[in-house]
């Protein structure tokens, strides 16, 4: 029983994807991904509270990590998919899709769920690797969904780019196993690599170390390898960005933080630290530089994302126990209000017909629940309260001022004002603005995608003012991942 | 007679790889990466025949079949389907990208010797030969405008880390090895699907014509 539990978040959404292999998209099975991703939740909600599990022969384990790994992955999915059926609607009748595509679109969204919870669920570094690889194939055909030049262009631009950065992380594993051989540790599972991490030859190790952070900061979005994520955010389909940015990102984040506890392990606190500092760093301002600029509010989401991993990987810099369970529920809290954003974005960009910040001048007054949910959900993404974004980035920068890491805090909270800042004047572009492109209001937001949106940034206030019984799970995994007192 | 064959194979392994910088006929590119699926091959087998071990043979057999024969076959497909058979000017003209491909090696040897000096046998000693080659495929990833052409050169990147694995480790276990062949085969035909997609909306796959996105 409990091992089919373990199964069932890989195996719903592939039945999900098979039934629409079989039967298309339609105006019944478009729910059937909603109720797969519910599906999904409730398997993560049940595993939460269930301990360690294993299943398939220890090929995959369920811990309180992984547990808080698939909560995240269930919670955007359910948000994505609730908003999908709408989405495509509006799509279809603006010609923009075609039966074909939309049964491509069912198929390899359940696909791509499945895959992310595979990849959480992995026992091992090369099951990781893999899943997380065939995530970046899955979608690349949902990001040129459009086939327009820009999309085939940014889909290009993602599949070979991440793929290069999961080859750099596959050296990075190929060099840590012959590590492993060398000390008698034949084994690519994490827990066997950390519990003999002490044997492994540091040498080898630094090597194997800089390449796993460096492939999997790729699919992460962290700089120097994040130049496809604006491309690709800003030209999948709406609820695709959401899932990307919302849980895509962080699930390679995830095998970054498994990583780094056999990294610390074997080589010391100081290697890891230093290298995810210097990534956040160059990702704060990378997000900051390109985010005063902007004219495009999908890329500003996406540097945005940028920015948000930028803050993950401070936190995973700093390492100790608060920072931990602060870097956790930040991605939670960005899941949600990123995948809040992404999608009130597409409704804008159906309704508009563009991405340009200038054409959505007066939006408030055009839109007005469209707008309020769109500026709601940044106010979450730049940190103020009572989102639970607030709540999270104030304990990273309370564990990085006691972990002695003042001077990276301080200059890590220095580009985030120039990003709120940055931010803070292009949505008062849009949402009051001089002059509206074209007069008029637009479409009143579907009923079934208001309900998402709202839902999304409720969630992450109610996060934000109390963790209930979250508590005892973040901090678990907090432990799992490392977490030094 | 073992390390000579060793040296032999990973010879031409790292040969196929500096003439890819060469040509620029994209038919030839195609045959080219092609005999370095049949080194690597080479390589395998002789790695398995030293060890007795047929798995790894059998290994080295799957191995050969998919970068020696599906792989080129797929591309070879996407060649006819695309058209013009002619790289467009490298961003880098070849005698530089010969220098360079020389100054490449120096860092390769330069990294992988913490990687040698953890067990000095004949096989961990021609790692440097497979990083080169990691390092010459991101080279031509990174300055050559056809699709193709970059697809060539991630592969090369993947057959130099297939190559140091099992030149440091006889492989990865089976499951990630099967799971990366599958993944790297999925990412070949989804980007022959691009492929074609670009050539339905450019007229060409020109990867000059991929700059419409930018900030």
């Amino acid at each position: 029983m409990d091992s089919l539990l373990v199964i069932a978040p890989v195996a719903v959404p592939v039945a999900a994807a098979c039934l629409y292999a079989v039967l298309g998209w339609n105006r019944i099975t478009a729910w059937l991904g909603t109720l797969s991703a519910a599906g999904l939740l409730a398997c993560a909600i049940a595993l939460s509270t269930a301990g360690r599990h294993d299943a398939l022969g220890g090929l995959l384990v369920s811990d309180a990590l992984s547990a808080f790994m698939l909560l995240v992955i269930g919670a955007v999915a359910l948000l994505a998919m609730a908003a999908s059926p709408a989405y495509l609607v509006t799509e279809l009748a603006a010609g923009h899709t075609g039966p074909r595509a939309m049964r491509r679109y069912g198929v390899l969204t359940q696909a791509f769920i499945a895959t992310m919870a595979l990849a959480v669920l992995a026992s091992s570094l090369g099951l990781l690797l893999v899943a997380i690889e065939a995530t970046t194939i899955l979608t690349a055909l949902l990001v040129g969904h459009r086939r327009t030049r820009q999309a085939t262009e940014a889909a290009w631009k993602y599949v070979v780019i991440c793929s290069v950065g999961i080859a750099l992380a596959l050296l990075g594993i190929v060099i840590a196993y012959y590590a492993g051989t060398h000390a008698g540790v034949a084994s690519l599972d994490w827990a066997v690599l950390a519990e003999h991490a002490g044997r492994l030859d540091p040498g080898v190790m630094r090597v194997a170390v800089m390449l796993l952070v460096l492939g999997f900061g790729a699919k992460a979005g962290l700089a120097p390898m994040h130049a496809w994520l604006p491309d690709a955010h800003s030209q999948a389909p709406a609820p695709v960005s959401a899932l990307m940015s919302g849980a895509l990102l962080s699930v390679a984040f995830y095998a970054i933080l498994r990583v780094k506890v056999i990294a610390d392990a074997a080589l010391g606190a100081g290697f890891t630290r230093a290298l995810l500092l210097i990534v956040a760093l160059a990702s704060l301002t990378v997000a900051a530089l390109l985010l005063i600029g902007q004219r495009d509010y999908k890329r500003l989401l996406a540097y945005s994302s940028i920015e948000h991993m930028g803050l993950l990987a401070l936190g995973a810099a700093i390492g100790n126990s608060l920072a931990l369970v602060a870097v956790l529920l930040h991605i939670l809290g960005h899941g949600l209000g990123k995948s809040v954003l992404f999608l009130s974005a597409g409704q804008l960009h159906q309704a508009l017909g563009s991405s340009r910040i200038h054409a959505t001048g007066g939006l408030l007054a055009r839109a007005p629940l469209l707008a309020g949910v769109f500026a709601l959900g940044l106010l979450a993404l730049l940190g103020l309260p009572p989102f639970s974004l607030f709540a999270s980035e104030l304990g990273i920068a309370r564990a990085g001022f006691d972990a002695g890491l003042g001077w990276a805090v301080t200059a890590a909270l220095v580009l985030m004002l120039l990003i709120v800042a940055a931010i803070g004047r292009h949505t008062r572009r849009m949402l009051l603005g001089g002059e509206p492109g074209e007069a008029g209001s637009l479409s009143v937001l579907p009923r079934t995608v208001a309900a998402p949106l709202v839902a999304g940034l409720a969630a992450c206030a109610v996060l934000g003012i109390t963790l209930g019984p979250l508590q005892p799970l973040l901090q678990a995994a907090a432990a799992i991942a490392g977490a030094t007192p | 007679m073992y390390i000579q064959l060793l040296d032999l194979a990973c010879g031409a392994f790292l040969l196929t790889g500096v003439l890819v910088l060469w040509r620029r006929e994209l038919s030839a590119i195609v045959w080219l990466f092609a005999l370095q699926g049949v080194a690597l091959t080479a390589l395998v087998v002789i790695l398995g025949v030293r060890q007795d071990s047929p798995e790894l043979i059998m290994i080295g057999v799957g191995v050969g079949a998919l970068r020696a024969g599906l792989l080129p076959y797929l591309m070879r497909r996407a060649l006819v389907a695309g058209g013009a058979g002619r790289e467009t000017q490298p961003l880098v003209n070849v005698a530089t990208s010969l220098l360079v491909a020389a100054a490449l090696a120096m860092l390769a040897y330069a990294l992988s010797q913490p990687l040698v000096r953890l067990s000095p046998t004949p096989a961990t000693q021609t790692v440097p030969i497979a990083l080169t080659v990691l390092l010459i495929g991101f080279f031509v990833l990174v300055t050559r405008r056809r699709a193709l052409s970059q697809l060539v050169g991630f592969l090369l990147m993947d057959n130099a880390i297939t190559a140091t694995a099992f030149l440091t480790t006889s492989g990865v276990p089976l499951v990630v090895e099967l799971g990366i062949s599958l993944d790297v085969l999925l990412a070949v035909l989804v980007l022959q699907v691009l492929t074609t997609w670009m050539c339905a909306a450019f007229g060409g796959t020109d990867l000059d014509e991929l700059r419409e996105l930018h900030d």
